[in-house]
């Protein structure tokens, strides 16, 4: 079916077509209409979801948990100071390897409030366990939704997935969509620990010194494991649906001598700022990063680096920065932009590129040059 | 003594200055700043005003300005209470005797809130705290919220709320402190009243406000206070105080319980009941009744 | 690609009108993407919408810098908010108007949307409806066809006089 939808819509409809058995969840914006779709589409019977009105995220993960662990799907969805709020039981489901999937609509953290788009907000869950994807169009958001469910539940993961989307500016953009008939393409989940009353086991007690680190291994054994998984599932995707993605998104990179790299919706919209280049003769290439967890393996040699960050750690630097300074040889020209949803457009980021300094970090509109 | 005099003597009761300034952010007809404007001038300057994630975090107005002409302290959505418990202490152990307030809608005190909201009370914090009940997350949409009444279309609850309004005074109450009321945005003089009467005590003070909202339940703006009024004029709301425990209804509400106006009065006035079941209508017309016999058997007072 | 900007006051439908022409658009073939600037939102403050029509996938997420056409569903905003800022030259203004006014160096039009919205009472909450006769005058001027307005209001909208109004404002509307 083809429609126009608002990145929130799309999710929700996702969401519809794979059905889950429990949905905890709780407002907050930008993420609203999600839940308000969700019970909309249960109160008219379309969704056959048990849906539970929360009273705080803190209660939406651990609701989403409790559930999951019975062998139920899960879903939930939040935003910002909501998934500050439920951080402790996000490294719990990951921990109890549950694969709940959860939107998560970035925006900025207060004080003072800020409702607008920023990564922050996963950014400070990435050590958590999860795996996390960040899209840039409606389409997508839909698409790895749906994939989610499937990534998650595959019996190499079984780790939790967030699925990332910018606050207002993909949330509540409408975009042409296209919806699929999901069909066997998400088999029943299947969780080999599930609660089974016929053989009583106990779940996370007391682990001591000697055995509690064998756990944390296994985390980052599925996490590595996943790779694999997220390159199946997205070819599988491919072949049924026609829309095959990726741990990134290269646009006109192959024969590029500067590589533009960002997350979200400023990794589309660096097309457009590419497409300015190229027509002045610098040979610009786009390289949007979807799989922030786990991270993906990136060759950058040979070319110069800018990237855009949308979230910072303080007293360290970009978090995309740092992580691609870890993982590659790459100086990167370190941008930090975005941040509380200032306004970025391809304009800027084409200046980004010919103004550009490796190794160094600007902060656009404050005009440091650290 | 006739009307105008009456009113007078009333009005000038209360102080002329103003804390909340023009050009706030808030709603036409919205209940809430009616009733902080009063809230305000009973507290007087020297106060803070904490408030969560609400209505009135954007009401406040966007930085670099703000409408409120007294120190507004913003805090995350759960720790209202536990922020101004902090606050007290602090103050307390400077000798300082500034107010500490709690502006905080209905989400930030029943649901999110509570946790703190309750250890605050059982600490003993000396503080007040205001709930201001929209009976919804208004400031995110109109989600449903523990307040939420049964019956009620919001958001999430489409098909109306099948789960009957949290009784948060009772659970207040069972924190005994020394003073808890509640009020209606429709009666700023018993809502002043009452203020200026929490503030004369020590510990913990609890004021539920019932605070109509037009885009919210669905009436025009200029109703707001017209169903302020039938809300309490139904019974749906009652107005009283408990002062270390003893129990005074308040004047509208003892009218209310001599003779009071149908229920659906109230509820034809507002879109969000207007899937309202005879069934739903019947159990909040139970409640009311149950209510008001609690009251009346402990006021001893005769209840039609 | 063709960039119109939507100026509206809180509460006044400006952000569904974004969705609806966007919607239209789509229905005859474009790729649309409508987005709200969502500023301190209250009712009665200004809100701007933005819609984008192309004939490729669209890439861009800012603002409009530079719309082809600027809508006004409220002119009291005049005072508030520069509605020409950025506006292109021989760029046009539809506004939400019952008498005729100009605006040198733009094409401008006027439809009285409120009246027509008044006429098929058409009023929510106390409001005139007046982004579903918008849809109409749009599509008098060319934007979408009015099939496909017709189309995207009864998407959204059961009540048939969204669409009478609509074509109301196609009637109505003298370019």
């Amino acid at each position: 079916m083809q429609l126009i939808a608002t990145g929130n819509k799309a999710i929700a409809e996702a969401v519809r077509q794979v059905s889950p058995e429990v949905v905890a969840a709780y407002p907050i914006t930008p993420q609203t209409e999600i839940v308000e779709q969700i019970a909309a589409y249960v109160s008219d019977g379309t969704l056959a979801s048990q849906y539970i009105p929360v009273e705080s995220e803190h209660s939406a993960m651990a609701a989403c948990i409790g559930a999951s662990v019975t062998g139920a799907r899960t879903f939930t969805a939040t935003s910002s100071h909501g998934l500050l709020y439920m951080h402790e039981m996000l490294h719990w489901a990951a921990g109890a390897r549950v694969p709940v999937v959860m939107a998560n609509v970035n925006r900025a953290l207060g004080p003072g409030w800020n409702v607008w788009a920023e990564h922050s907000d996963a950014f400070s869950q990435r050590d958590t366990g999860w795996l996390q994807v960040f899209v840039s169009t409606v389409q997508e958001a839909y698409d790895t939704t749906i994939m989610a469910f499937r990534i998650a539940e595959h019996e190499d993961v079984l780790l939790p997935l967030m699925v990332n989307l910018d606050g207002f500016t993909l949330s509540h953009t409408m975009q042409p969509l296209e919806t699929v008939v999901v069909g066997d393409f998400i088999p029943p989940l299947h969780l080999p620990h599930a609660i089974d009353v016929a053989h009583p086991r106990g779940y996370g007690p007391l682990t001591g010194p000697d055995e509690f680190f064998r756990f944390r291994w296994d985390i980052e054994r599925s996490m590595r494991d996943a790779r694999k998984v997220i390159l199946d599932v997205e070819a599988d995707f491919g072949k049924r649906f026609g829309r095959q993605y990726g741990p990134i998104e290269e646009y006109r990179c192959e024969d590029a001598d500067i590589l533009l790299i960002a997350m979200g919706t400023f990794g589309k919209e660096a097309e457009v700022a590419v497409d300015d280049l190229r027509r002045e003769g610098i040979k610009a290439g786009s390289l949007r990063v979807r799989w922030f967890r786990p991270f993906p393996v990136l060759d950058l040699s040979g070319r110069d680096v800018v990237v855009i960050d949308r979230g910072y750690s303080f007293g360290f630097g970009g978090v995309l920065t740092r992580s691609i300074q870890a993982t590659t040889k790459a100086e990167p020209f370190s941008v930090i932009a975005g941040l509380g949803g200032q306004e970025v457009t391809y304009r800027d980021m084409a200046g980004f590129v010919r103004n550009r300094r490796p190794g160094e970090e600007e902060w656009f509109g404050v005009n440091t040059i650290v | 003594m006739d009307t105008r005099q009456v009113k007078e003597e009333i009005m000038t009761e209360i102080p002329k200055e103003e804390y909340i300034l023009k050009c706030t952010s808030a709603c036409a007809g919205c209940s809430s700043t009616l009733s902080l404007r009063y809230v305000l001038k009973a507290a007087g300057r020297d106060m803070v005003l904490v408030v969560p994630a609400c209505c009135t975090s954007v009401i406040q107005g966007t930085y670099p300005r703000t409408a409120m002409n007294i120190p507004v302290y913003n805090i995350a959505f759960a720790a209202a209470a536990a922020c101004a418990s902090g606050m007290s202490a602090a103050y307390r152990k400077k000798g300082v005797k500034t107010r500490v307030i709690v502006y905080a809608g209905d989400g930030g005190t029943v649901d999110i809130g509570l946790q703190a909201l309750s250890g605050a009370f059982e600490r003993g914090t000396d503080f007040l705290y205001i709930c201001y009940d929209n009976e919804a997350y208004g400031n995110t949409g109109m989600q449903r919220s523990g307040s939420t009444p049964l019956g009620a279309i919001t958001t999430t609850t489409p098909g109306g709320k099948v789960h009957p309004k949290k009784d948060i005074d009772r659970i207040i109450e069972a924190h005994n402190p020394p003073y808890i009321a509640t009020a209606c945005s429709a009666y700023p003089l018993d809502l002043f009243q009452k203020v200026t009467k929490a503030l004369s005590l020590e510990g913990p003070k609890f004021i539920h406000l019932l605070a109509p909202c037009p885009p919210g339940w669905r009436f025009p703006a200029e109703k707001t206070v017209e169903v302020g009024k039938l809300a309490v004029k139904t019974g749906a709301w009652i107005l009283w105080e408990r002062e270390h425990g003893t129990l005074q209804v308040s004047g509208p509400s003892r009218a209310a319980m001599k003779k009071r106006v149908p229920l659906d009065e109230y509820l034809k006035m507002q879109g969000r009941f207007r899937n309202i079941t005879e069934q739903q209508k019947q159990e909040l017309q139970r409640d009311i009744d149950r209510a008001l016999a609690r009251i009346a058997c402990e006021v001893k007072q005769p209840c039609s | 690609m063709y960039e119109i900007r939507i100026h509206s006051r809180g509460g006044q439908g400006g952000v569904t009108a974004a969705r609806l022409l966007a919607d239209a658009a789509f229905r005859g073939g474009k790729y649309a993407t409508a987005s709200p600037f969502y500023g301190a939102e209250r009712r009665g403050a200004p809100v701007v919408s933005f819609v984008r029509i192309d004939d490729r996938p669209i890439k861009v997420y800012s603002q409009i810098q530079h719309p082809d056409m600027v809508v006004v569903l409220d002119p009291s905003i005049m005072e508030a908010v520069d509605i020409f800022q950025g506006l292109k030259s021989e760029g046009e203004i539809l506004l939400n108007s019952s008498h005729p006014i100009t605006f040198e160096g733009y094409r401008t039009h006027c439809v009285d949307l409120t009246g027509i919205a008044i006429a098929r009472t058409l009023v929510v909450a106390g409001s005139p409806v007046v982004n579903t006769p918008l849809l109409g005058a749009l599509a008098k001027v060319g934007i979408i066809s009015l099939d496909a307005a017709r189309a995207a209001i009864r998407g959204m909208f059961s009540d048939n006089r969204n669409v009478q109004a609509a074509e109301d404002a196609y009637g109505e509307l003298v370019l």
